[in-house]
């Protein structure tokens, strides 16, 4: 693995076949009576938030905290950003104090990659997501719940998603959880169909390594799972689509659209949702839909990624085994 | 003022030649001149230019001289073989009154290293509203003959066509900075395969062409002349071939930079590549290098913009759009028309220097190197190839995208009226 | 690569124990553990990955011969518990397998292939102690080779195998490597 995850598309399968086995082992911890592990004492990790997302730094959070490490929680609102403090300062800020790693969440495509490659710190950066670019811990756990759902837990070990058809619905232009899965799912061998109004498409789409179709219902009945992707009601106003009832009734999932699907399919969401918009409340409320158990299988994925980045002298070398020897 | 032989250089690029400079004028072109009396430049192998013209330098004086002024601007262009720089009008105060544009007209004078030849704004602001007093800058000690809001867009078709009909009424030319505003919004970088990937807003092709297409129609209707700043696309450069087919008076410039670079170098989210117009595809800079070679784009012109270190050193959507490119012009139109055999280096002087002038109706610049003609000079080690060193540069800014990259050419002397403002790469 | 684990068993290896006495040897630690234990009747085995689990898994099918009652088999991954975790990149996770019925209140034996310096069993420790407070735990290993660094002692040891620190001592196991077998070679020098 690289010293930083930045993009789902730096991982190879073996990386990312890496994390979700690790995730595997981490997800057993929950289970114990102590939910914590001395993996990461000693290491600080700040949580450098510059947009709201409390789901995402609380998921960090935990991750940080079972695996013992410092956690510091650094988020824009009130801080010296407001006040036009820069990244690079606001970060040299937090080097300065002795950070380990920087998870970083920011409304600039690109801002963690600047972070990890100008020269501005030696820290580890994570993307906790930045602008319409890349969440690659979002789509590290999404694979991780489409292989525990459609492989399983214990024979899924060592696997990849190598023929798993997936489809992901909605507003792609801009959503980095459909980029980072995109590049993910591509690198893990499933094949991948969106699914959108032409409008919420970027042009330059079909350079992705997927497949694009505008009609929904055609792609349901082939697709082992259907990610909904979030629909804000402000895209109306810039004309992406006429109305909210037209958007949910051409591209939104409903119980009898569900039902079309094969048995075995799963229904997936990033959250949070919109209900009424993209997905209907009775389809976010049945068993098949994995939305809740994503949230829990985020903590088991970013302890994977911070102990494979962070745990050792050097980030995880994929597939090294170690020999046992006394 | 003394006199001057510049010996055995090839003039235009042609078979070697002697040139005689008698204070500020050319007083004799030959072969085996007598240098008796004179200072004595041995130019062999080197090629020797008419002064260079840019219709399109951002000096940022007044208002913002943490990243340039007059004088370390004109020191720049003087270092790039310029003699003669038009400088923009988005300065603060927006040069859109006699009083600014006389201010910067006489800064120029004063710096002595390169005239300047001030840009007065279309409208007020440049807020694309209301008509700026075109006349009188025109009438001021600056004699403003080029008007453009460049930076923004005169979007509105009915300002546009009347600034294009109101400066007919003293030979004046609006230079367009064709960019629709509304295609553009959140737009950050070229909207394509790249953008795509990198999440960035895209900034389609065709917000830019529109507008030519429009202003084209526009000026052919009323009968003005137009002048389209930094084209950027394959697409532009199809609208103004077909315009100029019609016998549409427009001129076009490009940058050095549209000449070289592509959107692939965003991958690195560094935002010296940030610039507006942004970045476009190999294809587009292959047509832009086309249409420079047969005349379709008229001029290469800088938009020299610079920008303190701290507006690029940070994320990619807080960065300020634009790069420095006095210094680098020559070396880059070398590198991309001339070494590659698209262009010779007559060619050169006409798109860096007679058409220029032509278009700015600049006087004492862009002429031919003969005798009597004013001796505004370029001398060019065309055999020099070096890494881009952007701590060397003469502006104030530092923000070029070629730091680290070899590049051709070096202008080892410049002449303003026959007063060297450059000797061997060295401002005087 | 760690310098520990560059350090290959070189090509002059000999054995110091054969499969037949690697079978006889786990038949008299289940014995002992039967008498130690009265009945070995709490009995949980935790083998350390990964041939620990492998020898636990044999011990616990003995000691079911003996008792005739179903003696509980996991397995404890320590990894995230070692104590030189930053001087390697991260190691890929073994897993961690705990009986249903817990530890709280049995007597936990760990099971591991070679004892040395005693740092996997330090941490094997750590480990359990977040799991579960078992009424006591003892420790059995097919070789112990010496050379403690921290105050811990075997329970039940195969063969005590004095050793040098030029030598290495490598366990094979059918279940790993295709065929039982004790090797005690000389160390390869690090590149």
């Amino acid at each position: 693995m690289q010293r930083h995850l930045i993009s789902a598309a730096d991982l190879t399968r073996d990386d990312a076949v890496l994390i979700l086995d690790t995730a595997e082992e981490m997800a057993r911890v929950a289970d114990r009576p102590i939910k914590k592990l001395p993996t990461l004492r000693g290491r600080t990790v700040v949580n450098l938030f510059f947009e709201d997302s409390t789901r995402t730094r609380i998921s960090f959070e935990a991750a940080e905290k079972r695996l013992s490490a410092d956690v510091i929680n650094f988020t824009a609102k009130g801080s010296s950003v407001s006040k036009g403090e820069s990244l690079k300062d606001t970060a040299q800020t937090l080097e300065a104090m002795g950070v380990d790693a920087v998870v970083i969440r920011h409304g600039a495509s690109g801002a963690p990659y600047r972070l990890a490659t100008s020269g501005w710190i030696d820290a580890h950066v994570i993307n906790a997501g930045d602008g319409t670019h890349q969440h690659p811990t979002q789509a590290l756990l999404d694979a991780f719940t489409m292989r525990r759902r459609l492989v399983g837990r214990d024979a899924g070990l060592g696997q990849d998603l190598s023929g798993r058809r997936i489809t992901i619905v909605g507003d792609v232009l801009h959503s980095r959880v459909a980029r980072s899965n995109v590049d993910l799912l591509h690198t893990l061998g499933a094949e991948v169909t969106l699914v959108a109004p032409p409008t919420l498409l970027p042009v330059g789409v079909g350079s992705w390594p997927c497949e694009v179709s505008y009609d929904l219902d055609s792609t349901l009945t082939k697709s082992d799972a259907v990610m909904m992707l979030r629909v804000q009601r402000e895209r109306m106003n810039a004309a992406f689509f006429p109305t909210e009832r037209e958007y949910s009734r051409r591209y939104g999932l409903d119980g009898e659209r569900m039902a079309r699907m094969p048995g075995h399919a799963i229904v997936m969401h990033p959250g949070p949702m919109v209900r009424g918009m993209e997905i209907t409340a009775d389809v976010a409320d049945s068993d098949r839909c994995t939305v809740i158990e994503q949230v829990t299988n985020g903590v088991s994925i970013r302890m994977a990624v911070l102990y494979l980045l962070l745990g050792g002298n050097e980030p995880a070398v994929t597939h090294a085994r170690t020999t046992e020897e006394k | 003022m003394s006199k001057i032989l510049i010996r055995g250089a090839k003039v235009l690029g042609g078979e070697p030649r002697d040139v005689l400079i008698d204070g500020g004028t050319i007083t004799q072109v030959g072969t085996g001149l007598s240098g008796e009396g004179a200072e004595v430049v041995e130019a062999a192998g080197r090629v020797l230019l008419p002064g260079l013209v840019d219709l399109h330098t951002h000096l940022r004086e007044p208002g913002r001289e943490d990243s340039e002024t007059v004088l370390t601007g004109t020191r720049a262009a003087a270092s790039g073989g310029y003699t003669n720089v038009f400088a923009m009008a988005n300065t603060f105060p927006v040069a859109d009154t006699a009083g600014v544009v006389e201010q910067v007209w006489r800064l120029g004078q004063e710096s002595g290293y390169c005239d300047v030849q001030p840009i007065g704004a279309v409208t007020v602001g440049l807020e694309g509203r209301k008509l700026a007093e075109l006349g009188a800058m025109h009438e001021s000690a600056a004699g403003v003959t080029v008007f453009s809001d460049d930076g923004k867009c005169v979007h509105d078709a009915v300002i546009m066509r009347r600034a294009l009909e109101y400066v007919k009424a003293f030979g004046g030319v609006v230079a367009q900075h064709a960019q629709e505003p509304r295609l553009t919004e959140g737009a950050e970088m070229n909207e394509g395969v790249v953008s795509a990937q990198l999440g960035l807003g895209g900034w389609p092709a065709v917000a830019e062409e529109s507008v030519i297409a429009r202003d084209v129609l526009l000026a052919e209707h009323v009968g003005s002349r137009v002048h389209i700043c930094h084209l950027s696309t394959a697409g532009s450069v199809e609208i103004v071939r077909w315009a100029k087919s019609r016998g549409i008076d427009v001129t076009a410039e490009v940058t050095p930079h549209h000449l070289l670079l592509t959107d692939e170098l965003v991958r690195t989210y560094n935002p010296v590549y940030k610039v507006n117009p942004p970045l476009r595809t190999e294809r587009d800079v292959m047509a832009l290098r086309e249409a420079l070679a047969d005349g379709t784009i008229d001029i290469v012109a800088t938009d020299h913009a610079p920008h303190p270190h701290e507006d690029k050193d940070c994320e990619w959507a807080a960065a300020a759009m634009g790069m420095v490119g006095l210094e680098t012009a020559l070396s880059v139109v070398q590198e991309t028309m001339v070494d590659t055999g698209l262009l010779d280096w007559a060619g050169v002087a006409d798109r860096m220097s007679f058409e220029p002038a032509r278009i700015g109706r600049a006087t004492g610049h862009g002429r031919p190197v003969s005798a009597g003609e004013p001796a505004n000079l370029t001398l060019v080690d065309t055999a020099y190839r070096g890494l881009v060193d952007p701590a060397g540069f003469a502006s104030r800014s530092r923000n070029t995208p070629y730091e680290g990259r070899e590049l051709p050419g070096r202008v080892t002397h410049t002449w303003l009226r026959g007063k060297a403002t450059l000797v061997d790469g060295k401002l005087t | 690569m760690d310098k520990q684990n560059a350090q290959q068993t070189g090509s002059e290896a000999r054995p110091v124990l054969e499969g037949p006495d690697i079978a006889r040897v786990l038949t008299r630690i289940a014995h002992e553990i039967v008498e130690r234990a009265k009945g070995a009747d709490d009995v949980v085995l935790l083998g350390i990955p990964t041939r620990g689990v492998f020898l636990a898994r044999r011990l616990a099918a003995k000691l079911e011969q003996i008792t005739e009652r179903k003696v509980p088999v996991g397995s404890l991954d320590i990894t995230m518990y070692r104590d030189d975790l930053r001087m390697h990149p991260p190691r890929a996770l073994a897993r961690t397998e705990i009986p249903g019925d817990g530890i709280d209140g049995r007597l936990v034996v760990l099971v591991d292939d070679v004892l040395f310096s005693g740092r996997t069993i330090r941490a094997a420790l750590d480990a359990l102690n977040d799991i579960g407070r078992p009424r006591a735990v003892q420790l059995a290993v097919l070789v112990d080779r010496g050379h403690r660094e921290l105050p811990i002692r075997a329970d039940y040891v195969g063969k005590n195998l004095p050793t040098s620190l030029r030598e290495t001592v490598k366990v094979l196991l059918a279940e790993e490597d295709g065929r039982d077998t004790v090797l005690l070679g000389a160390k390869r020098t690090a590149q």
